[in-house]
């Protein structure tokens, strides 16, 4: 496996609770999974994916999880264009 | 000494975790198992309307544009009836920073922690909320904790709710990103007592009361242009925080005649706790899975009484469509030259319907607008709904089935949305109070409270006991 170094931007992803610790009267769709979080910070020491870690937050917390993602980043956009809305305002409401 | 953690030790420990990071203690103004000193609790925050407006000039907010939208009111004049249709305001709130109405309410909690020596601040919210904490804290030097409820079990996110994780980071905050569930409050409680944090719920009396300065700009800014009083304000409902601190907003400027119209998108028939209806719905608030059980519970939250009271001061409430908010979201784009994100649009829609109705000469007035962006974009949320097999299509709006498809109208005149019977909802509350103390056990404070609390009086609730004691 690749060693993660100490103090990489890194997200970790911990078991909050297991499906038996969960709060009762949830639909049967979510009761079955665990209740999972993920933050992110820079790595306290080298790690490798999937393996146990932690991490220091961007306010200075240290949490512990599972390292998930080296350099998580986002890439949501603006989707597909949708056809159904290019019309709109350009005939009889103008 | 380790404290237990499990789920229930720490729901068990909820009130003196909330004693601990609010500074309120609740026990001073609860009267009975349904009744509350709510004014008294409003007032107890110790800050007049100028204290507001100065505290919320400090950190960018307030004092948004009122715009009139003459474009679209011509386009509803055209099938309007002979006479009808108002003249259309909007009051752009995602000029505030962090860009939406949001940050009225972090901004007076903001003020308070950095007052009372707090190192930080925590919320639990998915929605614009986050950033609008987030950005207070940045600017009163405060620490800044979101926990927001972001994946379903597979790892896949709404991408709203992404997009505002994103700009919760940007303002510098760590946020705990979570699958669906409503564990995300005992995370929250959890987070409270291992950081010492002030809680910037959503519900308290400083997040509310922010919201106050929204109601009575209006009132000025309507006052200034036409020389009269708003005759409706339409605002989205989802908690109750929004409707409430305008309309109280309004209220202390004197505009006692204005309809408060409450505005939610119909997500019937979706659970807001299923892992799977999560990516099911293309709005993550200001539908009718909050607004309903808000408005006949409001206190379903996570502080023990809520500031938020929307059956206090709501004259109507309309239901519209997600394709009808998306029909309207891109009509602001190309008639207004305004792009905005379409969950802030829900009263837009809503006041299309009202307006059509209504005289020539009134006016009615949609309260805010939020920011867009990718991710929170209406074609974003578009083809986010496609990839998740929900079928997009134009056609008749009441053909919309929340969860299945999303009908976007082929006309304006095609947006009508539903008025809702208010009553309905009042007895809902009512019976959800008779719960917590059997109507049969309601004192005279009991029935004076809870009249209010529905806007009616004690004879109209008098009349409707008979029914709620059985």
């Amino acid at each position: 496996m690749n060693k993660i170094a100490k103090g990489t931007w890194v997200e970790i992803e911990q078991i909050v609770l297991t499906p038996e610790q969960r709060a009762p009267s949830l639909p049967e769709e979510t009761r079955t999974t665990p209740y999972k979080m993920r933050v992110s910070g820079f790595l306290l020491a080298d790690g490798e994916l999937g393996q146990p870690a932690r991490v220091r937050t961007i306010i200075g917390r240290e949490l512990q999880g599972t390292l998930l993602t080296v350099n998580p980043s986002y890439s949501h956009s603006f989707g597909q264009t949708v056809l159904e809305l290019l019309t709109i305002g350009t005939g009889e409401e103008a | 000494m380790s404290r237990d953690t499990s789920y229930a030790a720490v729901m068990a420990r909820k009130n003196e975790i909330m004693k601990a990071s609010l500074g309120i203690d609740f026990d001073e103004f609860i009267q009975s198992p349904v009744a509350f000193d709510y004014e008294g609790m409003m007032r107890a925050t110790g800050f007049s309307l100028e204290d507001l407006v100065r505290i919320q000039s400090e950190t960018k907010v307030g004092n948004t544009p009122l715009y009139e939208l003459r474009n679209l009111t011509a386009a509803v004049r055209k099938f309007a009836g002979p006479g009808k249709g108002a003249t259309i305001y909007l009051k752009d709130e995602a000029a505030n920073a962090s860009g939406s109405f949001k940050a009225r309410r972090a901004s007076i909690s903001a003020y308070q922690a950095a007052q009372k020596g707090y190192k930080g601040m925590i919320a639990a919210t998915s929605g614009n909320y986050g950033a609008a904490v987030a950005s207070q804290a940045a600017q009163r030097g405060l620490k800044c904790i979101i926990v927001q409820e972001v994946f379903d079990s597979r790892g896949v996110g709404q991408p709203e709710i992404i997009e505002k994780s994103r700009a919760c980071e940007a303002y510098g905050a760590e946020v705990l990103k979570c699958t669906v569930g409503p564990e995300l409050f005992y995370l929250l409680l959890l987070t409270l007592e291992e950081t010492g944090f002030f809680n910037a719920s959503l519900y308290t009396p400083f997040g509310i009361r922010g919201v106050e300065t929204l109601g009575a700009e209006i009132a000025r800014q309507t006052r200034e242009r036409l020389g009269k009083d708003p005759d409706a304000v339409l605002i989205t409902h989802a908690g109750g925080g929004n409707l409430t601190g305008t309309a109280r907003g309004l209220l202390q400027a004197g505009c006692a005649n204005t309809r408060i119209i409450g505005c939610s998108v119909d997500l019937e028939g979706l659970h807001m706790a299923s892992d799977r209806d999560f990516n099911r719905k293309s709005f993550t608030t200001g539908h009718t899975g909050f607004g309903v059980p808000f408005a006949t519970w409001p206190d379903r939250v996570d502080v023990p009484r809520n500031a938020a009271r929307s059956l206090r001061y709501m004259d109507e409430y309309h239901l519209v469509t997600q394709g009808e908010v998306f029909y309207i979201t891109e009509l602001l784009t190309k008639l207004e030259g305004l792009e905005r994100g379409p969950a802030g649009n829900t009263s837009l829609a809503a006041a299309v319907a009202v307006a059509r109705e209504m005289d020539r000469d009134q006016v009615v007035v949609v309260q805010e607008t939020e920011y867009t962006g990718a991710g929170k974009h209406h074609n974003s949320q578009l083809s986010f709904a496609r990839q998740n097999g929900i079928d997009v299509r134009r056609g008749d709006p009441r053909e919309n089935v929340p969860g299945k498809n999303i009908v976007i109208p082929e006309r304006l005149e095609q947006v009508r949305g539903s008025a809702q019977d208010l009553e309905k909802l009042r007895l809902s509350y009512l019976k959800n109070a008779a719960k917590q103390l059997p109507a049969a056990r309601w004192s005279e404070n009991d029935l004076a409270f809870l009249a209010a609390d529905v806007n009616k009086d004690a004879a109209w609730l008098r009349q409707r006991l008979p029914e709620l004691s059985q």
